[in-house]
């Protein structure tokens, strides 16, 4: 009776068979501070973080290949879908690379509204991040305060265009919709009130020494490190790299506007919070710029009724709410695109996350996760 | 009655401890050992409690399972248990084993033997709500001051050598 | 009438009153869930449960049979009877813990004379219904929350029963009673003396009761639900009621030793007799709110909900008029007072703070509360003791 003795698998050099095992766990895709349906793979030693994995997809719904069975004018609607929460910038963003791809401007009356909106949506997007990453955090009370002011903004859109959250506000070449009666009262009262809500939250988070502890030196991203990742948006800022679509390139009315870019210094949580809320007042800023400057005029530009764009490819980026939104569309000459491919910021800014967490702990990960700001219709697409 | 039933409390208390503690070696699984360990100690309580030692009866209860038990249990719970359950329960030692318990029997019975007309059922101790807290403080800090110091600073000792112990395991 | 053996006499009122505390605590419990969320949704700017009863007050009645008739799933790779009994250890602790705490001198509640170490073995018994479901839901979540937990409740319990000694030094007694007593021969209550126990038990409270921002073991948006992801039904139910006895178990002995107990402020000062009217007035005043604001209900039944319990907080008011009712009353209304703004505190932290980190917690603990306790333990030592001290010293 001949027994093998049982293959003992070799200890790592400095471990004793007291070690406790490592311990893997699936953080989502259900689980209630991963921002939807993503699904981070931890690795603990304990509670410390050994490496993380994301997978990522279960929310594709591979709408860069519908666009290639879509005329120009019908894709539109489908960015809105992208990163939801964001929705009149993804239109921005699209909207303006087939006007360049066509070779059209759109007036000046329509780029000023579009930024007015698209500034309005960028304090939404920022606002839900905000609520979120406080509830991530803990803090309970925050969300239902964004949210507050979130719906005023919605109501706005809701005036314009009849949508609240997909708007498709914008066409391409300009406008479909001249601005409603008192939408500039409107724009203007949200603003004023606007700016002693921002008080209002950092009363309750900035001066807490528990936000403090919670975030400062939590997921730190060197400068260096965030132009590897190509990081972009108000991660990059925080990490002190002043990079804003909005001055390098500017876009919409940006150039006529003048705003500051605010950035960080350490590139921690605490950092990313800081830039963002002082993007939301400089988002203020340029909405009543433009809204003093806003000039009368049409709001669309000729455009065939059947776009047939020249052979040819163009790559247009925009600074949306969560980083570089970019749009390659390359056409053949006919009525559809032969491809689509966009630059999601939440997918290549989720990329940083494994860097950013490694040896902190499980509470970490939902505070990072919470800081990328991702919105997983985006990541997927 | 009133003579019934303190020692049908004690007998069972008594089994409660015996039973408990039986089954607490003979599982398998360490957690079930554990939860059986906190039922004995739970049954010693209850014989403090019987004695009308009610602050030894809730230190026990503190100290013993809100304390040690539960480190055990913190413990444990890290342990992978279906491995464990998988190595050799016993360390085959049974002939050291085997005289070592025939002579702690052979020495419990002779003093039983010895003893037996002094040997008499746990009565309660008189009426309750006595101020036996007080007494044991004035035992521990007044008249044996000496002794319990030295021996917290030797649990001090071992507690910082533990800490050293793990420490140097990190590194 | 029988009379009844005398070796059973004094067990019958401590046995009717264990039993009326195991029938209407789960009720109080449910009332102060909805006090907690009608509190929060106040601070969340919101309204809150409006649906059942008028503003709600119906809605705890529908949370319970809800809970009651959902369906009860136990994990088929878990360990089957710790799953079972987990919960029960917990809430069985919990509820005799609330049994042994004296609300009022009036109450047959067992006076023994270790009432507060009692309180705080049972309470540290209901830790194993934690740790235990954690572990035998064998589930990584659970795990780590029973992991967390264990951690931070054996950690705090040092700092709190280093703050309550503090106050026991100057009660020089562990019976609950004889505490309350002691305050009111001293005629202060201890607060006063012991303001840092006072801070270093109310924070190290929270961590006991896993309240925010140290909820760590429950942290929903790290580990989902902590130690009960995987209870439901029922079995969730008895660890929420067991949670909220905790809370109303804490505060309680916060009340009695810090606080005065069933006393009410100033017991010494005849003057302020007048206050034993206090819960009259209190039920006549919430009887009359209910009417005044009767215009704003809009629909017939809502009117007549609220006509029903506005009478019956005037009824309720005018019988606390009665001499006898307000001698047995006052003492109850006073201590429940007490615990309910200890409780209202605890509600309103959670909805304002963020939540500490884990290892941010410990710090707190071992490097600032336990450190703190204790000097305020010697400190509190040498001072009640200065005469003697001065005397050897030679002054």
């Amino acid at each position: 009776m001949a027994t093998t003795p049982p293959v003992i698998p070799p200890l790592a050099p400095n471990a004793t068979f007291l070690d406790t095992n490592e311990l893997i766990i699936n953080m989502g895709p259900q689980h209630p501070s991963t921002h939807g349906v993503l699904r981070v793979i931890l690795k603990l030693d304990g509670e410390r973080i050994l490496g993380t994995e994301c997978v990522i997809g279960y929310l594709h719904r591979g709408v860069e290949k519908i666009a290639e069975n879509r005329t120009y004018t019908q894709f539109a609607p489908y960015v809105d879908r992208m990163d939801y929460v964001a929705a009149v910038s993804n239109g921005l963003g699209y909207c303006e690379t087939i006007e360049k791809l066509l070779n059209v401007e759109a007036p000046p009356r329509a780029r000023f509204v579009r930024t007015i909106l698209t500034e309005l949506n960028r304090i939404s997007s920022h606002l839900l991040w905000l609520g979120t990453h406080a509830i991530d955090l803990g803090a309970i009370t925050p969300l239902f305060y964004c949210f507050r002011e979130r719906e005023e903004i919605l109501k706005i859109f809701e005036n314009y265009c009849g949508a609240r959250l997909t708007t498709h506000a914008f066409r391409i070449g300009g406008l479909q919709y001249e601005t409603y009666d008192g939408f500039d009262q409107q724009v203007r009262a949200f603003c004023n009130q606007f700016m002693e809500k921002i008080a209002e939250y950092e009363t309750l988070l900035t001066g807490n020494r528990i936000w403090l502890e919670r975030t400062k030196g939590v997921g730190i991203l060197t400068a260096a490190e965030a132009i590897d990742f190509s990081v972009t948006g108000p991660l990059l800022r925080a990490s002190g790299v002043k990079f804003d679509l909005r001055k390098a390139q500017p876009y919409a009315a940006y150039s006529e506007v003048d705003f500051d870019i605010p950035v960080g210094e350490n590139g921690d949580t605490f950092d990313r919070y800081v830039v963002r809320m002082e993007e939301m007042r400089q988002s203020i800023r340029i909405a009543r710029q433009c809204l003093d400057k806003l000039p009368e005029g049409p709001v669309m530009a000729k455009v065939p009724k059947i776009m047939k764009p020249p052979v040819g490819e163009v790559y247009h980026a925009i600074e949306a709410p969560k980083g570089e939104l970019g749009y390659h569309v390359v056409s053949d000459g006919s009525t559809q695109p032969y491809r689509i491919r966009v630059r999601p910021p939440s997918l290549i800014n989720l990329q940083a996350l494994d860097r950013m967490v490694r040896g902190l702990l499980v509470a970490d990960v939902v505070a990072v996760i919470g800081t990328i700001d991702i919105v997983l219709g985006e990541v997927d697409r | 009655m009133q003579s019934v039933l303190p020692s049908l409390f004690f007998y069972a208390l008594a089994t409660m401890i015996l039973v408990s503690a039986v089954v607490t070696i003979t599982r398998r699984n360490a957690v079930h050992s554990v939860i059986w360990l906190i039922s004995t100690l739970l049954g010693i309580a209850g014989l403090f409690l019987h004695q009308h030692a009610e602050f030894l009866a809730a230190v026990q209860v503190i100290v013993y399972i809100g304390g040690i038990t539960v480190l055990f249990l913190f413990v444990i719970m890290l342990v992978n248990l279906d491995e464990a359950a998988k190595k050799k329960q016993f360390a085959g030692q049974w002939k050291i084993v085997v005289i070592c318990a025939g002579a702690l029997l052979a020495e419990l019975g002779f003093f039983i033997f010895k003893g037996a007309e002094g040997f008499y059922f746990a009565e309660p101790a008189g009426g309750s709500l006595q101020p036996n807290t007080q007494l044991i403080a004035l035992a521990l800090y007044r008249d044996y001051l000496l002794p319990f110091e030295l021996a917290s600073l030797l649990l001090l000792v071992a507690m910082i050598g533990a800490v050293v112990l793990a420490k140097k395991d990190l590194k | 009438m029988p009379t009844i053996p005398a070796a059973i006499e004094p067990f019958i009122w401590p046995f009717v009153y264990g039993a009326v505390i195991l029938l209407v605590f789960p009720l109080l419990a449910g009332y102060i869930v909805l006090l907690e969320r009608k509190v929060m949704a106040d601070i969340q700017v919101r309204l809150g449960p409006m649906r059942v009863g008028p503003h709600g007050l119906l809605q705890p009645l529908a949370d319970a049979l809800k809970l009651l008739i959902k369906e009860d799933i136990i994990p088929t790779l878990s360990d089957k009877w710790i799953f079972w009994i987990s919960p029960i250890i917990s809430v069985v602790t919990a509820l005799v813990a609330v049994f042994l705490i004296p609300m009022s001198d009036k109450l047959p509640v067992p006076d023994t004379n270790i009432g507060l170490l009692l309180v705080l073995s049972l309470t540290s018994v209901g830790i194993l219904g934690i740790i235990l479901g954690g572990w035998s839901s064998n589930s990584n979540y659970p795990l780590l929350g029973a992991l967390r937990s264990t951690a931070q409740l054996v950690s705090y319990e040092i700092a709190l029963s280093f703050a309550l000694i503090g106050g026991l030094m100057l009660a020089g007694t562990l019976s609950l009673q004889g505490i309350v007593m002691a305050q009111k021969e001293q005629a202060i209550w201890f607060v006063f003396f012991q303001p840092v126990a006072f801070v270093i038990y109310f924070i190290a409270a929270l961590a006991e009761t896993n309240r925010a921002p140290f909820d760590m073991p429950e942290a929903e948006s790290e580990i989902v639900a902590g130690y009960h992801t995987e209870f439901s039904g029922f079995r969730f139910a008895l660890y929420f009621l067991a949670e909220y006895a905790n809370i109303v178990i804490v505060c309680s002995i916060m009340t009695i030793l810090f606080l005065g107990g069933w006393l009410r402020p100033f017991p010494n000062v005849a003057a302020l007799e007048f206050l034993n009217f206090a819960p009259a007035l209190v039920l006549l005043g919430l009887g009359g709110a209910c009417l005044i604001g009767l215009d704003r209900k809009p629909s017939k039944p809502q009117k007549l909900g609220m006509i029903g319990l506005g009478g019956a907080f005037i009824l309720a008011g005018l019988a606390c008029l009665l001499p006898p009712v307000m001698e047995a009353v006052h003492g109850l209304f006073w201590f429940m007072l007490k615990v309910f703004m200890g409780v209202y505190t605890f509600i309103w932290i959670r909805f304002t703070l963020p939540r500490y980190r884990y290892d941010q917690l410990m710090n707190i603990g071992w490097r600032w509360l336990i450190p703190l306790a204790i000097a305020n333990v010697i400190v509190t030592g040498i001072v009640m003791q200065r005469e003697q001290i001065f005397a050897a010293l030679g002054f």
